[in-house]
Parts: C-alpha cells; structure tokens; sequence
C-alpha cells in the first residue's frame, strides 16, 4: 500500500518550504503500510519531514502546533540526534495538512493530549536516522569506499581527511532508496536527546517578530470585528448597520452563522462600527440557562446509575459491612482556557483555493469546516499554521474560523477576524463541570476496603468526535478515575453522561484534572478518618505501583513530609496521565484567615527526556495553569449568558501570586510521558489538602476563593 | 494625518485621534510586536514605554500621545542586545511568548529607573503583565540577571 498524494500536497510542501531546486526532501511512511521514499528535484513521494539544500540549508517541517510547550525545538532534537546536526543549524516551518502528519495516539493531525513528543520519539529519530544513511550511502558511493567506514559529524560526511558535506550530497542522496533497515541511537549515545537546549523560538519571541495568528498581514488584507449571540446557542434575529456603514473605513456590514461582522480597512474602525450596529438576538433554547440550573441539572442525574467504567471486587457489599463508611460529593465548575491571544483568524477565499492563517492545533478538522464554509474542496484549502499564543486545547476548536472565511469570500480580498477578549471570555467551549460522588470504607483496622466513585457530567468526545462515543464511555470524561492507583480489594467507578446544553471543551489536562481533585481530595479524607498521615496512607497502597510509589516517596522526601516549619501546612497528591506519574506536595500557611502557598514540591517520572529546559518549563506552566482555576477559575452564567467577560472577572494568576516551585525529575529510560498537563490537575488537590491540614476545613468544590474556607 | 514618535522616527498616520495607540501600532504602522490581550489595561500585553514610563497603549488614545517618544519593543534593540532581551535568551523565559513583550518593556522601564530592583520591586513592577503560560518564574530571575549583566556593562544600559 502506498499514501495516495495528491498534487496539491506536493506544492502545498514547496510552498511552505519555499524551496524548489534540487536536493533532498525525505517523505516518510507514518503508518507503517506504505514505502518509504525521498523526492528529489524531479518529483515523487511529496510528504515530507526534512529538505536538505544543495546550500546545507536544512529544514524541518515540524507537524504539530507550537503553543509555548516546545514542540518546535524537542521534535527537531529527535531528528537532530540522528542526524548529527545542532540545533541552530536547522530551520522549522510549519508542517501543512497531510494524512503522513497524523498523530497516532489521536487519529488524526492534532496538537494535544500531551502526545507530541510520545508520538514523534521513535518516527523523528528514525527520519533523521534514514536522512543521514542515505547521506552516507551517496558519500560512500562517491569516494568508492564501504558506508561502514565513514563517520559524521557536524553536517558533513568525514572519511579520514576528507569529508563531503550533507549540503554538496543532498541531490545523490535523493537518488537512494530509503533505507527501512533503521538501527536508532541507544539512549547512552545521545548528544541532544535528554540535554538542556535553548529553545529555537525564544530569540524571534524577545524582539517581538515571532509571528502568531494576530500578527498576519496579506496585501489588500481588511479587518474585522464580530458580535456573537450574547446567549450561549443564541442566533441572529436582524440587524440594523445604517448608521455603521457610513463610519469612516467601513467596508460592509454583515450576517455570518457566528454573528454579525463588520469588515474596515482597519481594525479600530471594525470594533467602532460594530458598536453602532443595532442587532437583535434571539436567544434560543438557552435563555433561561445558569450556573445554578447546571448545577441541579447534574445532582439530579447523578442519581442515575451510570455505566460501569471500573469494577473489581463487590464495592457495595464490602462498603455494607465495614467499620467505618465516608460519603462526601464533590462539584466542580466550568473554567475558560483564557488564550492570552485572543482568537482570531485570516482567511483569503478565492474562487478555486483558499489560504487560512491561523494559530490551530487541529489542522485537518480546520480545513475540512473552512471547505465547507467556503464551498471548496478540502484539497484546495490550505492551512498556515502560525505560532499560538497559548492554546490549552482552545485551539481545538474551530468556531474562530468561520467568520474569516465567509467575510472574506464576500469581499473577495483577504480578511482578518479578531475577536476581543469579552467574545473570547464569553463564547468559549468550557472545561465541563462535574458532579461527583464518592464512598469510601474502612475496616475496624483503618485499612481501605472499598471505593466507589459516581461520575456526573456533560461530554466533549460526543459533540467533538461522536462516533467515538456511540458505543463507549467517553474516555476523557474518566481519565484518572479509571486510574486510580490504590491496591483497594473493591473499586467502582460509574459514570453518568448528562449534556447542559453549551458546548463544553477539552481543557489542559481534560478528565484529569476533574477526576484528580475528587480522587486525591477523597484520598486525604480517608487518610484522616483512618488516623492515618496521608503520605503513609497512600504509600502503603501502592506496593505493586513502583513507578506512582517512586514519585509519591520523592515528593514527600524533597518537600520534607511532615516537617514543616511552624505554621506551614502540606498536602499532597498524586496521580498518572500522558503516560507521566506525577506527585506534588503544596506548604501552605492560613494567618488570620489568608492563605499563602509557600512552596510546590513536584516529583515527576515522565520517563525518557528529550528537553529537561522544557520539561522545567512545562512543569511550572501546568501547576501555575492548574493554580489559577484553583484559586479563582469559575465561569457562571445567568440567562444563558456568561458573566465573565475580561480578566477583572477572570481572573488569572500575577507574578506576585506565584509560588516558587521544586522540580525533580526521576531518572528514566521508559518512552517519554507527555508533560504539558499532569501539573494542573494536581496542584488543586494538593493545596486544597494542606489547606484542610490548616484549617480542618474540607474544600468539596472550587474555586478556592468561593468557598469561605479562606481568604486570598 | 497625526505625527507621532516612535522608536526615534517621526511616522504619520491617517488615524483617528480616538484610536488606542495599541492597533495605529499594529494596523498602521506594521509594528506588530505590541499585543493585544485585553484591551482594558488587565494583561499589560500591549505594554510600550512612553518617554521611558511603562505605558499600556490599548488605553492610551492617538491624540494624547502628542509629542512624547514612543519605544516599541522593535525599538528596544536594533538586535536583541538589551541587558533585558540578552537576560530573557539566556534564561529561555518565553513559552508561548505572546506576553514577552509587554514583560520585556515592563521589565526594561523598571531596571531604567532602579538598578538593582529587590525580588519585592519586581513583583510591584511586572504585577501588571500576565502570563497565562507560567513563566513568572523564570521572568524573576531573568530581571535579576539583567540587572547584573547592566551592572557589568553599565554602557549597555537601557534608557
Ligand atoms: S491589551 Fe492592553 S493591557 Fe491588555
Ligand atoms: S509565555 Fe505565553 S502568555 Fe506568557
């Protein structure tokens, strides 16, 4: 079987690479059914992950959305390691759509799930590895000598004295077949792999010309401002723009599916316009819509049974007959992702093609709805994936597209949509809310003898990949209840599907971060009603959990466990997700009521490393992530509308607000776990049990500043 | 047509006086380093200096910028050699990096006016600028590390 390329595909890659001449261009098979091959300057497989240049001009077209969390310099350093190049000697752009750009944890060519690096870490390597043998191999057959005995080093091909390089043999190279006998690097050998390296974005992000979705600039482009349905579902009832269309700028008014826009040559004439267009609503089926009716909506369907997600053991019968029962239910709220890029996007419609600039970490479902919406086929559109200003699984969502590209195609010239920060704060897919109930029992000994736990909540998969859950549970709805580590003899875990009429969202760390906070809360309130510290508690459950064992240990060992200094408080939480085990322990201290977090200890096993500057970045990102929806995170609504609508409602986390954080990393040789998510679920439980070892008091529900446990 | 001064040339620009300073630098002038975040002076993504002074310029409108200079981050340095960018390369503080400008002038305007600013100074100085990625970390150290490396190079300084 081979991929079937299309030709668009072949010049979407010379487009994006803006190299046409010779030299070699190494495609790849992903799926392991089709051949490999390399396209030289005459033509074939068009796919491709790297283009070495007669110039030694090296390229890497890196498929998945750089969002802050790295991905553009640690999937060059997989190929970079084979390769035997540094860093700075390579260039990355933005893969463009293609099936070769798949991720194979997810399905299709997506940026989430903290899946990049664990998807790139063998197909990366092996691409660099493959380049640099038939870099050999031309070398080889040019000196006339045994592959075998050259070595390479900083881009050339070395044979005693002399040495060729990648550059002069780039064209001989694409000639060869491509090898599909690969043997990698083993771990020991590694140059760049598992090192601290410099980003390769931080220099164009200090002088301000990296450039993100906000930043495009297409001759003839117009700007335009939006206005969506105030009612969450809400639609367009009419409009009046007699009086917009004659502000200065003002290029035409008008109705798309998402709302009303105004197109100007500028984008302050856009916004000013805007606010002169009489529009009225209809408000829909969610006029009446609120937090509080949300919340009663889900309490009243937890008393459904639910589907079986985990069950060993009897937990009913074990919980009838033991010494000690506890019960406790646990509500959490929807959150925004809260971007600091607001969204936004470029489209330029044409009659037979379509460019779309934008900052996606969904590329293939964005080109699909742009076809749509444009009337194109999927092949005629094509996908600039521009940098993101933060995506925490906004970006995969495609409701900020739409408007660009219907504007556009009605003024035949490029147009970019932006939205402000109230639309983005106000028209999110929000971080479902939960309704979760839990039961524990203890034996006369304070031994945990059963766990059961009812999941209550709408879901993302069904609205966003719905054949995945026309049979199953959605299985980012129960993440870290299906994997709670503990040796319990009788778990149960329902769950129970229930839909609140908006949309809700994947949102960084997704179930686990709902799931972790009911888990490991419930955790600390066995541990204390067993008279147990809840670091032992936990340790002694996990004898046949050595690697959650191992971080937990760590944890509490670098936090110094239960000796805190006079007046501090710890908790402490544990969890897996991504493929990574993760503990944290908060200190925390309530004086006259105040709660200050002092310090976030974090033991991390994400096994192999690829970049430990980034895994310390996206440590510190996720727990301060997680620390913000803790403290303040909530979105309301009330009349089906959203109160919150900048940061002064929504508030996020300061420079003053940040606790310092430890970060220690388990040395490992296990595949890579991903990293840019298990801090977030965490750090909320962990604090919320150091504040219940400060107060007494029991935080069933966030945010932290609601609850009147303690002030911040 | 309103002349205003930014990073030491005089531009004309055909926006209206009412224009936030933030959107005649990005739409008009082409200086897209400047970001929008918030538009309410909440995020300080949109931070410049205005004669020296930490300004965020989606609240400051074109008719009062007047006569006063206006730096940019594109006129912070011709080449990333400010104590402050040198400091925030070293340390690798951007993640997603759509804030690092807004934190880089706020970070330049304070060490331009207190040389040696305490762990405190700095939380007081940059508690305007947010950065939804978590970077506050690195960005502390980065401002002391530019305070040193302006200290060993006092010719470097900012403005
Ligand atoms: S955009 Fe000006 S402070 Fe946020
Ligand atoms: S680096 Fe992303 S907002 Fe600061």
């Amino acid at each position: 079987m081979t991929h079937k390329i299309t030709d668009s595909s072949r010049r979407d890659f010379l487009k994006i690479t803006g190299l046409a001449g010779g030299g070699l261009v190494l495609g790849l098979s992903l799926t392991g059914c089709s051949k490999p091959s390399a396209l030289g300057a005459e033509g074939g497989q068009p796919v491709a992950w790297l283009k070495i240049d007669s110039e030694n001009a090296i390229t890497v077209l890196v498929d998945r959305s750089e969002m802050g969390q790295g991905v553009y310099t640690s999937l060059t350093q997989l190929l970079a390691e084979e390769l035997e190049v540094s860093l700075d000697a390579i260039r990355v752009v933005a893969a463009p759509v293609n099936a070769v750009y798949v991720n194979a944890l997810l399905g299709a060519q997506i940026t989430g799930g903290s899946s990049s690096v664990r998807d790139g870490w063998e197909k990366l390597r092996k691409a660099g590895a493959q380049a640099r043998m038939m870099l050999v191999q031309a070398a080889a057959t040019h000196w006339d000598v045994d592959a075998a005995k050259l070595t390479v080093q900083g881009g050339y091909v070395v044979n005693g004295s002399k040495r060729l390089s990648y550059g002069a043999l780039a064209e001989n190279a694409a000639k060869l077949p491509v090898p599909t006998d690969v043997t990698l690097k083993a771990a020991k050998d590694f140059k760049l792999v598992g090192k601290p390296q410099k980003r390769i974005d931080t220099a164009a992000k200090v002088d301000g010309s990296a450039l993100y979705g906000i930043d495009v600039k297409l001759p003839g482009m117009l700007h335009a401002a939006l206005a969506q349905p105030p009612v969450l579902g809400g639609s367009l009832n009419r409009f009046d723009a007699k009086a917009a269309e004659t502000m200065p700028g003002v290029k035409k008014v008008l109705a798309t599916a998402s709302g009303v826009v105004v197109v100007a040559d500028h984008y302050w004439q856009a916004r000013k316009a805007l606010a002169a267009v009489k529009i009225s609503w209809k408000a829909g089926p969610n006029a009446s819509l609120s937090t509080e009716g949300i919340k009663a909506k889900l309490r009243a369907a937890a008393s459904r049974p639910g589907r079986d997600v985990r069950k060993e053991g009897d937990a009913t019968a074990a919980i009838k007959g033991a010494a000690k029962i506890l019960s406790a239910t646990y509500e959490l709220p929807l959150l925004a992702h809260a971007t600091l890029e607001p969204q936004n996007c470029t489209a330029d419609v044409r009659q037979d093609s379509a460019d779309i600039h934008v900052n996606t970490q969904t590329q293939q479902v964005a080109q699909g709805v742009v076809a749509a919406v444009a009337g194109l086929k999927p092949e005629q559109v094509f996908i600039h994936t521009t940098l993101l200003g933060g995506g925490f699984g906004r970006r995969l969502e495609v409701d900020y597209l739409t408007a660009a590209v219907e504007a556009s195609k009605a003024m035949g010239k490029p147009v970019k949509v932006i939205w402000t920060r109230e639309d983005d704060t106000t028209h999110d897919a929000y971080r479902p809310p939960a309704h979760d109930e839990v039961t524990g029992a203890l034996d006369a000994q304070g031994n945990l003898v059963a766990w059961k736990l009812h999941l209550t909540g709408p879901s993302i998969t069904a609205r966003m990949f719905p054949a995945v859950v026309e049979t199953a549970i959605d299985p980012f709805a129960v993440e870290a209840a299906q994997n709670y580590p503990y040796d319990v003899p009788n778990i149960a875990v329902t769950y129970n599907r229930e839909e609140i009429g908006i949309n809700v969202g994947y949102w960084r760390s997704v179930s686990h971060g709902l799931n972790c906070f009911v888990a490991e809360s419930f955790m600390d309130e066995l541990a204390h009603a067993a008279g147990k510290d809840p670091y032992a508690f936990r340790a002694a459950l996990l004898g046949k959990q050595p690697r959650y064992k191992r971080v937990l240990d760590t944890a509490a060992e670098k936090a110094g466990w239960g000796k805190a200094p006079a007046g501090h408080f710890q908790g402490i939480a544990l969890m897996e997700g991504y493929g990574t085990y993760m503990a944290q322990v908060a200190e925390v201290s309530v004086e006259g009521g105040a709660l200050k977090i002092h310090r976030v200890t974090c033991a991390v096993d994400c096994g192999s490393v690829v970049n430990p500057n980034i895994v310390d970045q996206q440590i510190h990102g996720s727990i301060l992530f997680g620390l913000t929806a803790a403290l303040w995170g909530e979105i309301t609504l009330a009349g089906g509308q959203v109160q919150q609508k900048n940061f002064d409602s929504y508030r996020l986390l300061r420079l003053p607000e940040a606790p310092p954080i430890d970060v220690h990393v388990i040395d490992s040789t296990e595949a890579p776990g991903g990293l840019g998510e298990p801090g977030t679920a965490l750090i909320g439980p962990a604090v919320a049990n150091a504040i219940f070892a400060a107060t007494g008091k029991r935080l069933r529900a966030l945010p932290i500043a609601k609850q009147k446990i303690v002030t911040i | 047509m309103t002349t205003i001064h930014v990073n030491g040339q005089a531009l004309e620009t055909n926006a209206t006086p009412d224009t936030p300073l933030l959107w005649v630098l990005r739409d008009h002038l082409g200086l897209t380093g400047t970001k929008f975040g918030c538009g309410q002076a909440l995020c300080g993504a949109c931070t410049v200096h205005i004669d020296g002074n930490p300004t965020r310029s989606c609240q400051l409108p074109l008719g009062s910028v007047g006569d006063k200079a206006v730096t940019t981050i594109e006129g912070l340095s011709a080449d990333r050699s400010h104590a402050v960018q040198k400091a925030w390369m070293e340390l690798d503080v951007p993640q997603c990096g759509y804030c690092q400008s807004g934190q880089i002038m706020s970070a330049s305007a304070l060490l331009a006016n207190n040389a040696k600013p305490t762990d405190a100074e700095i939380d007081a100085a940059l508690a305007g600028n947010i950065c939804r990625c978590g970077t506050y970390d690195r960005i502390r150290k980065a401002v002391h590390r530019a305070a040193d490396l302006l200290q060993s190079a006092p010719a470097n300084a900012a403005k």
